[in-house]
């Protein structure tokens, strides 16, 4: 069942576009990616959905959420505030900023369940607090309640937005890059909390990112956007492997999962300024395959499992442009040491994978894929594996 | 915290003891004998030297200033050279004026100020916000004074309704007190107001663009809510600092209004001294002002700690 569904999603100001038609659907329990680069909408999407916008910026179109009775979208701020933190939740990029820098951690964790009546007074909402910091593996936590936020690392405070944000259970959390802030020695870990917090929950998941690497270890489907609209969306498996728009390409070419093994490809040009997208096509301007056609926009092209907007979509490669896929756990036996014996970043997401083994065999080989932070070159911190023959 | 406190004490006790010095040291090195300017140009040296003595100016200056300084504590600031009067019940029965100005000025400020500017920041886009904005802009451009005289003339030469002047103890007859406090209260907090409105006003449009107040937001709390229970805490921070420099401003600004409202406060028992040549009297009066900004600014750092917990540790 869909939990959240958006048609048609316009945000922008008096003057200018910023998003355009976006429509996707979000399942009880499903990870959906959000990517392209800074400045494509991605992150005005997450806040129209939970009427967050800035003084000025204006969103239409529709957005559902399971057991909401009205649209989201143009709903008073009363309403909206009542189902924000509660039923749809939201994790930020920046976590040194995000919390009150006068208010007590505990309070700040209390004070959402207060808000939405999960906890009856301050005393049981406190307790409570202390408990929802336990669950995201804060040390000490009754101690850690009493400290304000300068008193905390990075990775500590944005464990703590995670706790706020999974506090009343929602049935959505939109991640906006919450890792990107992070010591790369820490991302692995809140990561996994995220996960780990959205599946006991079976919450469906949002993740805005720009690294692709992640995307493909965590999440099942994916989202891409360009120019404020969505312009190819499917399986991570299949828009990974198999691009059809000149845009994911070029995505996957300038990450380093695509392994040619030396310098990375960039995509040509850069990213307009907010709501000077050409029309037509948002991408010809940057587009290798571009022609005379594009200046008429693409209508959506249905997929397996998801589309794309192209006039000139990428010829399905020979050799699939990245390598994610089923592989057995035993061919990558030297790349995982036993887990007692790891330290840092890889241990927790892969024991976290192992646990999801179980039930879903071909993320736990996507988890052991991902590589010690310590491996000399690498960019960041998570990386499927390339093909064997372009490893570095 | 321990070292903190002992830290700010010796600071404090420093700054007093330099501010002594300095005030002590400018009166001596005025040019005029208080003996001779007592007796007159026609006294005998006799005569003047007797005065001296009286007068305890014939011994060295560090022996006076020693003696003026071993008084202060226990209130007393000498006899003035000029009346003839005990300056210390004198100063005392004045500061308390003052305070009294000075405070219900401050109040009737943030009366004015803390509503207004969180208004004109939440509203910065609309009308609203601009016609606040506008008339603090005039706020601040009208001195004191002015302000002080056209209350005067519209509601005590118009209309009749409060006196024009005049200072009555609140312990002799706290109506008639309340009365006469209104309007030089209402002159010096309204100009203050218009300062603080702006001060306020630009803090809390500083708050409302932080990461916290859309956290806040996010966790189910409406914008006016949140900003009251996220955002007015961290936003008095920065206006504190202003608080405690107008609140020293104040002190001495007074006087102009003092002498609008005919009020026998400290700013005016100042001048006098500096109109008589009364060195003692205007020496006390300067180490009592300083003593008060001391106090201010000591209390502002207090509120500062309390405020923000991010200052408690720091050393």
């Amino acid at each position: 069942m869909n939990v959240l569904t958006v048609e048609g999603l316009d945000v922008g100001t008096a003057d200018l576009q910023l998003v355009s038609d976006v429509s996707f659907t979000l399942v009880a329990g499903e990870r959906v990616g959000l990517i392209g680069e800074s400045g494509s909408g991605k992150s005005l999407t997450a806040l129209a959905m939970l009427g967050l916008l800035p003084d000025g910026v204006r969103a239409q179109g529709s957005v559902r959420l399971a057991g909401i009775d009205h649209d989201l979208v143009g709903a008073p701020e009363r309403r909206m505030a009542a189902l924000r933190g509660d039923a749809m939740t939201m994790v930020f990029q920046e976590p040194m900023s995000a919390l009150n820098p006068s208010m007590r951690v505990g309070d700040q964790v209390a004070e959402v369940m207060l808000l939405h009546g999960t906890q009856a007074d301050r005393r049981a909402a406190r307790a409570a607090a202390v408990e929802v910091l336990d669950s995201v593996h804060l040390p000490d936590p009754e101690r850690l309640a009493r400290a304000y936020p300068h008193q905390l690392s990075g990775g500590q405070r944005q464990r703590v937005m995670i706790a706020i944000a999974l506090a009343n259970g929602p049935s959505v959390l939109l991640a906006d890059e919450p890792t990107t802030a992070l010591d790369v020695t820490v991302q692995a870990q809140v990561l996994d909390l995220i996960l780990s917090g959205v599946a006991e929950r079976d919450a469906a998941l949002l993740f805005i990112t720009h690294d692709l690497a992640v995307v493909a270890t965590v999440c099942e489907r994916v989202l891409v956007m360009y120019g404020g609209r969505i312009v190819e969306s499917g399986p991570v498996k299949e828009v990974f492997t198999n691009p059809h728009h000149p845009y994911t390409q070029g995505l996957l070419a300038a990450s380093d999962m695509a392994g040619t093994g030396g310098r990375l490809r960039t995509i040509p040009g850069s990213v307009p300024a907010a709501g000077r997208f050409p029309d037509g096509c948002v991408f010809r301007t940057r587009c290798p395959n571009a022609a005379d056609d594009c200046t008429v926009a693409p209508a959506w092209t249905e997929s397996d499992g998801g589309g794309y907007a192209c006039h000139h979509p990428v010829a399905a490669p020979e050799v699939p442009v990245l390598q994610v896929r089923e592989r057995a756990v035993p061919d990558l036996p030297g790349r995982r040491p036993p887990p007692s014996s790891r330290s840092g970043t890889c241990s927790a997401p892969t024991a976290a994978g192992a646990r999801r083994c179980g039930s879903r065999g071909h993320r736990c080989t996507r988890w052991a894929a991902c590589r010690s932070t310590s491996r000399p070159g690498s960019g960041s911190g998570w990386s499927v594996s390339p093909g064997p023959a372009s490893r570095r | 915290m321990v070292l903190q406190l002992v830290r700010r004490t010796a600071v404090f006790a420093v700054s007093l003891v330099v501010a002594s010095v300095v005030a002590f040291a400018f009166m001596s090195v005025l040019p005029g004998d208080p003996a001779r300017v007592a007796l007159g140009v026609n006294a005998t040296e006799e005569a003047v030297a007797a005065t001296r003595a009286a007068f305890g100016t014939d011994r060295p200056l560090v022996v006076q200033y020693l003696d003026w300084v071993g008084g202060l504590p226990v209130g007393d600031f000498g006899r003035s050279y000029v009346t003839a009067v005990d300056i210390g019940p004198q100063i005392v029965d004045r500061l308390l004026v003052t305070t009294w100005l000075v405070l219900s000025g401050m109040a009737v400020a943030l009366v004015v100020a803390v509503p207004l500017g969180v208004l004109a920041a939440m509203r910065h886009r609309s009308a609203g916000g601009t016609v606040i904005s506008a008339f603090s802009q005039v706020g601040v451009a009208v001195p004191s004074f002015l302000a002080g005289i056209l209350l005067v003339t519209v509601f005590a030469v118009r209309l009749g309704w409060l006196p024009s002047g005049g200072w009555v103890p609140p312990a002799q007859d706290p109506v008639e007190f309340l009365r006469r406090l209104v309007l030089p209260a209402l002159a010096l907090g309204l100009v203050q107001g218009a300062v603080l409105t702006r001060y306020i006003r630009s803090a809390v449009l500083d708050v409302l663009r932080e990461d916290y107040l859309r956290t806040a937001r996010s966790k189910g709390l409406t914008p006016g809510r949140a900003l009251v229970r996220h955002g007015l805490r961290n936003a008095a921070i920065p206006v504190v600092t202003v608080l405690g420099l107008q609140l020293a401003t104040l002190l001495v600004g007074a006087v102009v209004v003092e002498r609008v409202f005919v009020i026998p406060g400290l700013g005016s028992l100042l001048l006098d001294g500096v109109a008589n040549r009364d060195l003692l009297l205007v020496q006390g009066v300067v180490i009592v002002i300083v003593l008060a900004v001391l106090v201010v600014n000591f209390l502002v750092d207090v509120a500062y700690t309390v405020l923000d917990p991010r200052l408690r540790r720091a050393t």
